[in-house]
C-alpha cells in the first residue's frame, strides 16, 4: 500500500469507498433518502488507485440494488472493483489476496503481458486459493482503457469487475479536460449457477418480448395473411425465435453504470465548453448496450483502449468486454443523459453528464424491441427484412455480387486502389438510410474481394452435425458495416467495425500466412455451446508458431452476438483498409456473419481463447498454445 | 423383453454419470420436475381429479426422464401409470427414449417396455409418440402433441391432442384394438412466474371402436367433455 496513492480528486466521502463500502449498492437499497446526502460519493463513481504496488483483496460484500439484500463479490469492498491507474512503460505489482471461501483470480483484460500474469486458473496458473494471495507483476507496455475481472466460476457475474486506466508516455492524439470511466455491467439477485441452470432447462425463461398473438394479427392486418405465414414460416420451421436476443434480459438483471442503478444514476460534471473523455467499458456478464447521450455528438477516439482514426457518431454498439474512448464537448449548460439502452430493450443503465449534480437529464424512451431477421440466421438475401425499407433489392444484389466470382475480382482491383474505401466511407457517414444500405451492400462484396480466395462457399465440419448444434449459417456475410440487430436504419450515425481504422499504420503488415476458420455453434434450446460443434473439454488447443501471423476466419453459426476475446495477443481486425488495421482484444462476431482478423503469434505459451458471454464461455472456449 | 429392458435401464444409470464427468461444468448435472397438469374436472363427471407429471436428471444430451400421469374419481384411483426413460438426444429437437412402464390402475397391474421419441416438431408442436409393448405381447401406441400460443406474454392459450391406438383387445381393461381413444384439451393458462400458472380450460375424451362398446356395455359413455381448472409448475 506504501506508493499507493489516492487520486487527485480526493475527497472524504471517496476516501469511505476506499477503505471498504460498495457505496452504489447500499445506498441504492436505502432509496432516496441517503442520496442527497452521499450523493457526491454515490453518484461520481468509484473508488481509483494509482501507482506501481497495488493490494487488492477479493471478497464478499453486501449490497443492495433490488430492495434485496445480497452478497456481490468485491474488491477491496468495492463494486465496481476500484480504477487502476497505470503508467505505460512502468512495472506493475498487484498483491491480490482471496478472503473468499473458493479459489479466484483476477484477468487483466487486454493486456499484453506474460502468461503467468495472464490469471486464467488452470493455464496461466492454478488460481488463487482461499485465504492465499498471488501476486501478479509486469512491465506496461500499452496505454489506454482496459479493465479486469475474475475469471474463476460466475465470479464477474457477482461484481468481480474494474476499469483500468493506463497513461501514455506519449501525450495522446488528442486533448480533453477531464475523463471519466463508464464501466457498464448487469447485476442479478440471482445465483449465477441458477441462471445457468434455468437457460438449461427452459432457454426462453428470460425473454419476455415473445411474438403475441396480436403481433400476428398486427402482421395479418398490415400484410395479409400470406406474407404473414411466409415470414414466419423459417422461424416456425427451425423452431427459433425472432426475439432470441438476450439471454438473460432485464426480467433479472439491473444494468449498472459505474455500479449504479438506473433510478439513482451516476453523475459526471463538467463545465460547459470543456471536452470530455468517456471511457467506456463493457463490464457485463451478458448484456450487449447501445450507448448515446442525446444532444451529443461522441467522436470515437480508441477501441479495445488503442485509438482510432476519429469518427463521430450519434450512438455505438459495445458488446461486451469491448471499451470504447469517446470525447463529448457539451456546449450548453445543460444535462445530459448517457443512455445504455440493453441490445434486447428489456432496460437500460444511466447516467448523466451535468454542470450541476443537482440537474438530471430527460430519459429517452428505450427503442421497440428488435426482431431478428434472415440476415441475422446467416441466410444472405433476406425476404422478411421488409421492415428495413425498399431493402429486398439491397439483398439481391449482395446475393449476385456473392454468387458470381467475376465480381469478386473486379472488386478486389478496385479495393487495391485503395480508393474504393474512402468513398464508401463517405458515403456510409452521410449517415442517409439509403447510402448505408449500399454502402453495406458494397462492403460486402469488397470483403469478400479480400478474401476471393476463401469465398467459395462455406464448409461446415462434420462435428457441426449432431443433437449439439441447431443452425449453420449457409450464406454468412462480412456484415462490417452493419450496425446489427436493433439499431438498422434508426435514423442516428450509428458506429460499426467498417468506421474503425487504426489512427497508426498496420503494426504487423505481412500477410498472413495460413487461415484458421472457426465456426461458433451452439443449441440454443438446449443451451449448448461450442466451436465448430466441439465443447472446450473435448476440444485440442489451437497451436500456433511463435512468430507467425494468422489469418482467424469466423463463421457466426447462432442467432447470438459473440463476443470472441484471445488473451496474450492482439486480434488486429479486418475492417477494409489494410494500411490501417485496428487491433482490438475483443471481436463481435454478429448473428449468421462472418469477420477475419490476423493474428501475430507473438507471445509463447498458453492461452485462453472464447466468447465473454459468461454462460456461453464454458463451452464456446479455446485454449491457442503459442510455441 | 421386460427383464432386458430393465437391465439396460440400470446399466444406462450407472454408466451416465461418468461418462458425463468428463463433460465438466459447462453441462452440469441438473434436475427438472415439470407438473403439466394437476387439475379438477368438472365435478358432475366421474372423473374430478387428472395428473401429467414429467421429470429428468442429467445432462444436456443424456437424461433420465419419468413421466407419470393418472386419474382419481370418488376417492379411488381408476388410471395411474409410471414410465421409467433413458433418454438421449438424436437432433437438436428430438430425444429417444426407452425404458418401463408400470400401470398401477386399472386392475390388474401391467409392465410395458418403451420406446419413445420426444421433442419440439417444426411450428413448435411439443410432441410426444411413444410405443409400448406390454407383458403379454399386446402393444400400444400413444401420440401427443401441445401447442402453445402466446396471448400475450403471460397468457398462454395452449391446446393438445393424445391419441391412443391398442394392437389388440383386452377385454379385462375394457380396451379394444384399433384407435381406442382420443383426447383433446385447451387450457388458457396465467403465468405468473414462468415456474406456475394457474389455468382453466375444457378436456374432451371419445372412445372407439371395440373400446367404445366395452363402454356402452358397461352403461359408460363414449365422449365426455369437462370443464377443468388447475395448476402447472415446474422447479
Amino acid at each position: 500500500m506504501k506508493k499507493q496513492s489516492l487520486p487527485k480528486h480526493i475527497n472524504s466521502s471517496r476516501r469511505r469507498f476506499v477503505t471498504g463500502l460498495a457505496m452504489g449498492g447500499v445506498l441504492a437499497g436505502f432509496g432516496f433518502k441517503s442520496q442527497s446526502l452521499f450523493a457526491a460519493a454515490s453518484q461520481t463513481g468509484t473508488p481509483e488507485l494509482r501507482g506501481n504496488n497495488f493490494d487488492l483483496t477479493i471478497g464478499k460484500q453486501a449490497v443492495n440494488f433490488t430492495g434485496a439484500p445480497r452478497f456481490a463479490t468485491t474488491v477491496n469492498g468495492s463494486l465496481p472493483a476500484p480504477v487502476l491507474r497505470f503508467k505505460e512503460g512502468e512495472t506493475v505489482t498487484l498483491r491480490v489476496t482471496n478472503t473468499l471461501a473458493e479459489d479466484s483470480s483476477i484477468h487483466w483484460h487486454g493486456l499484453i503481458l506474460p502468461p503467468e500474469m495472464d490469471g486464467v486458473p488452470g493455464l496461466s496458473f492454478s488460481g488463487i486459493k482461499p485465504g492465499e494471495s498471488y501476486n501478479y507483476q509486469f512491465k506496461v507496455t500499452q496505454s489506454g482503457t482496459y479493465w479486469y475481472h475474475s475469471h474463476s466460476g460466475f465470479q464477474e457475474q457477482t461484481g468481480l469487475y474494474g476499469a483500468i486506466v493506463i497513461e501514455p508516455k506519449e501525450p495522446p492524439p488528442y486533448t480533453y479536460d477531464r475523463d471519466y470511466v463508464v464501466m457498464l455491467s448487469d447485476w442479478t439477485d440471482e445465483d449465477p449457477n441458477d441462471v445457468y441452470a434455468k437457460l438449461k432447462k427452459m432457454s426462453h425463461y428470460y425473454n419476455f418480448n415473445e411474438r403475441t398473438l396480436n403481433d400476428t394479427w398486427r402482421d395479418i392486418k398490415e400484410k395479409g395473411v400470406e406474407a404473414t405465414f411466409q415470414e414466419r414460416e423459417m422461424w416456425n420451421v427451425m423452431r427459433m425465435s425472432q426475439t432470441d436476443i438476450s439471454d438473460v434480459t432485464g426480467y433479472t438483471y439491473s444494468f449498472l453504470m459505474n455500479g449504479i442503478t438506473p433510478a439513482e444514476g451516476w453523475k459526471g460534471l463538467f463545465k460547459k465548453g470543456e471536452k470530455v473523455l468517456l471511457r467506456f467499458i463493457n463490464s457485463a456478464a451478458m448484456t450487449f448496450f447501445d450507448v448515446r447521450i442525446p444532444g451529443l455528438k461522441m467522436t470515437v477516439v480508441a477501441a479495445d483502449g488503442q485509438y482510432v482514426q476519429p469518427v463521430s457518431v450519434d450512438e455505438f454498439r459495445i458488446g461486451v468486454a469491448e471499451t470504447y474512448d469517446v470525447i463529448v464537448e457539451p456546449e450548453h449548460d445543460m444535462a445530459y443523459t448517457v443512455f445504455a439502452q440493453a441490445i434486447d430493450r428489456s432496460g437500460y443503465a444511466r447516467g448523466t453528464l451535468t454542470p450541476d449534480y443537482a440537474l438530471t437529464g430527460e430519459v429517452p424512451a428505450l427503442d421497440p424491441v428488435p426482431l431478428l431477421t434472415h440476415t441475422d440466421m446467416g441466410m444472405g438475401m433476406d425476404h422478411s427484412m421488409h421492415n428495413m425499407g425498399n431493402s429486398s433489392q439491397m439483398d439481391h444484389s449482395q446475393h449476385n455480387m456473392n454468387g458470381s466470382g467475376q465480381m469478386d475480382h473486379s472488386q478486389h482491383n478496385m479495393n487495391s486502389s485503395g480508393q474504393m474505401d474512402h468513398s464508401q466511407h463517405n458515403m456510409n457517414s452521410s449517415g442517409q438510410m439509403d447510402h448505408s444500405q449500399h454502402s453495406m451492400a458494397n462492403s460486402g462484396g469488397m470483403d469478400h474481394s479480400m478474401h476471393s480466395n476463401s469465398s467459395q462457399g462455406i464448409k461446415h465440419a462434420d462435428t457441426e452435425y449432431g443433437p449439439h448444434v441447431d443452425m449453420r449459417a449457409d450464406n454468412p456475410q462480412y456484415r462490417l458495416d452493419d450496425p446489427g440487430v436493433g439499431l438498422r436504419n434508426n435514423g442516428r450515425r450509428v458506429l460499426t467495425y467498417a468506421d474503425l481504422k487504426n489512427l497508426n499504420p498496420t503494426p504487423d503488415p505481412r500477410d498472413p500466412t495460413r487461415e484458421i476458420d472457426l465456426h461458433l455453434t451452439g443449441n440454443m434450446s438446449r443451451y449448448m455451446w461450442s466451436i465448430n460443434g466441439v465443447k472446450y473439454s473435448d476440444a485440442d488447443p489451437i497451436q500456433l508458431k511463435y512468430g507467425e501471423r494468422v489469418r482467424i476466419n469466423f463463421v457466426n453459426d447462432t442467432m447470438m452476438n459473440h463476443p470472441m476475446h484471445l488473451h496474450g495477443m492482439w486480434s488486429d481486425l479486418e475492417t477494409g483498409d489494410d494500411r490501417y488495421i485496428p487491433r482490438k482484444h475483443t471481436v463481435v462476431v454478429q448473428p449468421g456473419a462472418k469477420i477475419s482478423y490476423r493474428v501475430t503469434a507473438d507471445a509463447k505459451g498458453k492461452w485462453a481463447y472464447h466468447c465473454h458471454l459468461i454462460y456461453h464461455m464454458l463451452g464456446m472456449f479455446r485454449e491457442v498454445h503459442v510455441s | 423383453m421386460n427383464n432386458t429392458v430393465k437391465k439396460t435401464l440400470v446399466l444406462a444409470m450407472f454408466a451416465l454419470p461418468f461418462q458425463a464427468e468428463a463433460g465438466g461444468k459447462d453441462d452440469p448435472f441438473l434436475t427438472m420436475i415439470t407438473i403439466d397438469q394437476l387439475e379438477k374436472r368438472d365435478a358432475n363427471s366421474s372423473k374430478p381429479f387428472a395428473w401429467e407429471v414429467q421429470g429428468w436428471a442429467g445432462y444436456d444430451l443424456e437424461k433420465f426422464v419419468f413421466k407419470t400421469e393418472g386419474e382419481r374419481a370418488d376417492g379411488e384411483t381408476e388410471k395411474a401409470e409410471l414410465q421409467l426413460l433413458y433418454s438421449k438426444a438424436i437432433d437438436p429437437y428430438w430425444d429417444i427414449q426407452f425404458g418401463i412402464r408400470h400401470d398401477f390402475y386399472p386392475k390388474p397391474t401391467q409392465d410395458w417396455a418403451v420406446i419413445a421419441l420426444q421433442g419440439v416438431a417444426p411450428y413448435y408442436f411439443e410432441t410426444d409418440a411413444s410405443l409400448f409393448i406390454g407383458e403379454d405381447g399386446q402393444t400400444a401406441l400413444r401420440l401427443e402433441s401441445e401447442y402453445e400460443m402466446m396471448l400475450t406474454q403471460q397468457w398462454v392459450l395452449s391446446p393438445e391432442i393424445e391419441l391412443s391406438i391398442h394392437g389388440k383387445n383386452d377385454e379385462e381393461r375394457e380396451i379394444g384394438s384399433g384407435l381406442s381413444n382420443i383426447e383433446a384439451g385447451l387450457r388458457l393458462r396465467y403465468e405468473m412466474k414462468r415456474e406456475f400458472a394457474p389455468y382453466i380450460g375444457i378436456h374432451w375424451e371419445k372412445k372407439f371402436g371395440k373400446t367404445a362398446d366395452y363402454a356402452r356395455e358397461e352403461g359408460e359413455d363414449t365422449s365426455d367433455a369437462q370443464f377443468v381448472i388447475g395448476i402447472r409448475a415446474w422447479f
